[in-house]
């Protein structure tokens, strides 16, 4: 058992960081996109405050425009972190959406904890005993506080008028698995006595690749098995979008890059205008060979 | 189908109507149109338009879909709804909006968050199927199920189930007509997903490749601008002929003489209007050519065909003919080699031609482009005319475009100028980049056949007519002139035809216009009484 169970978490981390990667790359890979912006867009700096862009100058193209970094992550990290257009447009959610989210970044931290714990118990150094317990208290909120939000999830997909027609059976299937991981995490804490060291232990054996080391006791060996197919399972879904936010925030929304002649952005501009048209309406003129380009200076024949 | 029992499913299965907005469900308005029991109920679509057309979504009809006459015409519409949507998603066919339709479609959480922003929603009455995510999760579903690998197996279970026929999809190309593309909703979506896109993705998909459209962007709209010049149907010669025209009656107005300087080569400033502003509201280009003449401006309009109309219907169904159109301006601009492309006041132009544009326009057609609302500002705020605010004594409110504003960040010199020469502006509760759009988005406000007309002031404009009315609730009173100031021809057209349809110019005497004609009304050297105060 103790080698299936470390088998399953190695898989499971392989198939997590495949698919992450995966579907980066996919979307990453396009052709680029035109532009699609939704003011404010912070990384516009002050003008951002009352959503103004460059487009608000007189002859912008001649000024030095430089993206306000600082004001881009001033907004970045309280919408990563705390969820703020939940918080703003659908409080009612948020009540129920922060606590699971901020419980599951607690539950990271503990993990990421653990992770930097065993690394060095492999090079024979040994974490302050405090910060571990630290790290255990931690990961003790973060699981209650995620506990409580995908309950209140669950039963917002059941009864709230606005999300019942929308709720199908893989989103209560996933909140049901979080809660069914969180919740054997829980009896496996109380397993092992409430010690965290039982979980860093397991850690090390992972990362010493030692597949026959007890992984614990029953509830342990199930919370292990359930939390690991919880990790390939998340980037295979819609809650993959903890990650491509970066593209629909940061590369869409708040875009904001005009192209330049001769620079980076014309050159993509070009080579996806050379992309064939098969589109087959009459009036667009396709053939499956003729270019976006060719489409575009072609004249339309009179209708 | 009532609302506590909406599915999404049911798109699918025939009837009569899916969805029925309740006079007395629509969201109340303040006064003096308080009262619900004024407001008219629909006036029914015909018998013959619903015996003719796909009429079976809501309580309209735009898109004139017929009726299939056998099965096989049925299945064939199926047939080649599916073939578009395959293209939506390929990295040739759809490089323009792949990635964010791809986003969109895979990473929704259905939260339902992006609802409560949507004015089309809001007031209806919460109708369940305005709720920004209703097309998309039907697109959605569809997709899931019909195109990706093992989705007649997993999709059910995994997004929700869908039958593909041709009621739904029928009914998902008129739904794609019930959102204005203003991105309202796309501002609140916590994952950055984009309803908007997808209304006008499935809008494309049905020109793209079924050839299914509105006369009135399409055969009226963008074809006609490319085969004549304009969509207005006016050639070279009949714009310069209206234009000189317009220059006689400013010249009567300001008593001085006004030309509008055509094909200059070299010019600072390449200026292109919305031809409907020269046949609907004269006074707009004319108010243009007195600033920029009054403030020495070396500018010009272009004779070419196109370039003397800025509109670009395609932003709103097509990609194809955006991009024809876009290229045609930019090609005028450079063979008269000005030093740059001034938009008026049109704010789907300007984001056709601006940021859109910015990635169609490639080496010498790249030619740099930029709203009139800046080089306004600095004519206004530099002192380049001499203005007297008391001129503008009445109260005033601003109507923010969606493509100028929350879609461009065009925000503040218009209200610069405003701050300048209103001394009683006001906004609208809220405004700026959080603006409602105005219901006319999306080309709405030229569409008025069967009973649209209806549907665009009592669900798509009612927001706005409320703004409306909360800026003025002080001032009521008839004996205060009142304008709404909305520097966008579409806009302008929608909130004319609101203010009409509640009698609010003959009841309370609010009168709407654009920018250029504020200021010119304070110009010192243009006599008092620029603005008429009449309906027109
Ligand atoms: S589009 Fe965004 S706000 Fe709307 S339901 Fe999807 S995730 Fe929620
Ligand atoms: S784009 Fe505007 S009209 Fe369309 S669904 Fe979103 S908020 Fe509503």
């Amino acid at each position: 058992m103790d080698l299936a169970v470390h088998l399953i978490s190695y898989a499971s981390i392989a198939v997590f960081l495949l698919a992450v990667v995966t579907r980066f790359l996919r979307i990453q890979r396009y052709p680029i996109n035109l532009r699609w912006e939704v003011y404010p867009v912070p990384s516009e700096g002050a003008r951002s405050r009352h959503g103004g862009s460059r487009l608000e100058e007189v002859d912008w193209w001649e000024k030095e425009q430089k993206k306000d970094h600082v004001t881009e992550m001033r907004h970045m990290i309280p919408e990563m972190v705390f969820l703020q257009a939940l918080f703003e447009h659908n409080r009612k959610l948020w009540l129920r959406s922060f606590p699971f989210h901020f419980g599951l970044y607690l539950l990271a931290g503990c993990g990421g904890i653990l992770f930097v714990a065993a690394l060095l118990s492999l090079a024979g150094i040994t974490l302050p005993a405090l910060l571990l317990s630290g790290a255990g208290l931690v990961g003790a909120v973060g699981v209650v506080l995620s506990l409580l939000g995908a309950l209140g999830l669950i039963w917002m997909r059941f009864f709230d008028k606005d999300l019942v027609p929308y709720t199908n059976a893989s989103h209560v299937f996933n909140l049901v698995f979080f809660v069914v991981a969180l919740g054997l995490l829980v009896l496996a804490c109380r397993e092992a006595a409430w010690d965290i060291g039982a979980f860093q232990a397991y850690v090390e054996s992972l990362l010493r690749g030692d597949l026959s080391r007890a992984s614990g006791g029953p509830w342990m060996q199930a919370a292990l098995i359930v939390l690991s197919l919880l990790v390939a399972w998340v980037p295979l879904t819609h809650m993959s979008h903890f990650f491509v936010k970066w593209f629909t925030w940061h590369k869409i929304r708040w875009d904001d890059e005009p192209n330049v002649r001769g620079g980076r952005i014309e050159k993509l501009v070009q080579q996806a205008l050379e992309s064939p048209v098969s589109w087959s309406a009459a009036h667009i003129g396709a053939d499956g060979k003729k270019s976006w380009g060719d489409l575009a200076v072609e004249e339309m024949e009179k209708e | 189908m009532s609302k506590k029992r909406f599915r999404i499913e049911d798109i699918s299965k025939p009837s009569r109507q899916f969805q029925h907005v309740d006079r007395a469900e629509l969201m109340p308005l303040p006064a003096p149109l308080d009262d619900p029991s004024q407001e008219p109920e629909w006036t029914p679509l015909s018998e013959e338009a619903c015996e003719t057309y796909e009429a079976s979504l809501d309580d309209t009809l735009l898109l004139n879909i017929p009726k299939p006459a056998s099965a096989e015409e049925e299945q064939a519409l199926v047939v080649k709804f599916l073939s578009g949507l395959e293209k939506l998603f390929d990295p040739d066919n759809n490089w323009p909006f792949l990635r964010q339709l791809v986003t969109t479609i895979e990473h929704c959480a259905n939260c339902q968050t992006c609802s409560e922003s949507c004015h089309i929603y809001e007031a209806s009455g919460q109708s369940p199927i305005y709720r920004p995510t209703c097309r998309t999760e039907v697109l959605r579903r569809i997709y899931y199920k019909y195109l990706v690998p093992g989705g007649k197996y997993f999709a059910k279970w995994r997004h929700g189930d869908i039958d593909l026929n041709w009621t739904a999809v029928a009914r998902l190309g008129e739904l794609s007509y019930r959102c204005n593309l203003c991105r309202r909703c796309a501002q609140t979506c916590p994952v950055g997903c984009d309803n908007g896109l997808v209304a006008r993705e499935i809008r494309k998909l049905f020109s793209q490749e079924l050839g299914i459209f509105t006369p009135e962007l399409h055969k009226n709209g963008a074809v006609l601008q490319l085969a004549r010049g304009s969509s207005t149907g006016m050639n070279s010669l009949v714009v310069k002929d209206n234009v000189e025209f317009i220059d006689e009656e400013m010249e009567e107005k300001v008593g001085y003489k006004v030309e509008t300087p055509w094909d200059v080569e070299g010019a600072d400033v390449l200026l292109i209007h919305n031809a409907g502003e020269i046949m609907a509201w004269p006074e707009n280009p004319g108010a243009f050519s007195v600033i920029l003449n009054a403030a020495g401006i070396n500018w010009t309009l272009a004779s070419e065909p196109v370039a003397y109309d800025s509109i670009n219907y395609g932003l709103f169904y097509d990609d194809v003919m955006l991009s024809k159109v876009v290229v045609r301006h930019a090609q005028a601009a450079r063979k008269l080699g000005v030093k740059k492309i001034v938009i008026g006041e049109c704010g789907h132009a300007h984001k056709a031609l601006t940021v859109i544009a910015d990635r169609v326009l490639t080496g010498e057609l790249n030619i740099p482009r930029e709203s009139s609302m800046t080089l306004l500002r600095d004519i206004v705020m530099n002192d380049m005319i001499e203005l007297d605010p008391s001129r503008n004594d009445f109260p005033v409110t601003l109507h923010d475009p969606c493509n100028l504003v929350r879609l461009m960040g065009v925000v503040e010199p218009q209200r610069q100028i405003l701050r300048k020469i209103c001394p009683h502006f006001r906004e609208m509760t809220p405004h700026g980049v959080d603006n409602y759009c105005c219901g006319g988005g999306s080309g709405f406000a030229i569409h008025s056949k069967h009973n649209f007309e209806e549907w665009r002031f009592k669900v798509a404009g009612r927001k706005k007519l409320s703004q409306i009315l909360g800026a003025f609730q002080d001032c009521m009173d008839p004996e205060v002139n009142k304008y709404v100031c909305a520097p966008c021809s579409n806009c302008k057209g929608q909130i004319r035809d609101i203010l009409k349809n509640y009698d609010l110019w003959e009841k309370n005497h609010i009168l709407y216009g654009g920018l250029v004609e504020l200021i010119v009304n304070a110009m010192v050297d243009v006599p008092p009484g620029f603005l008429e105060w009449r309906w027109q």
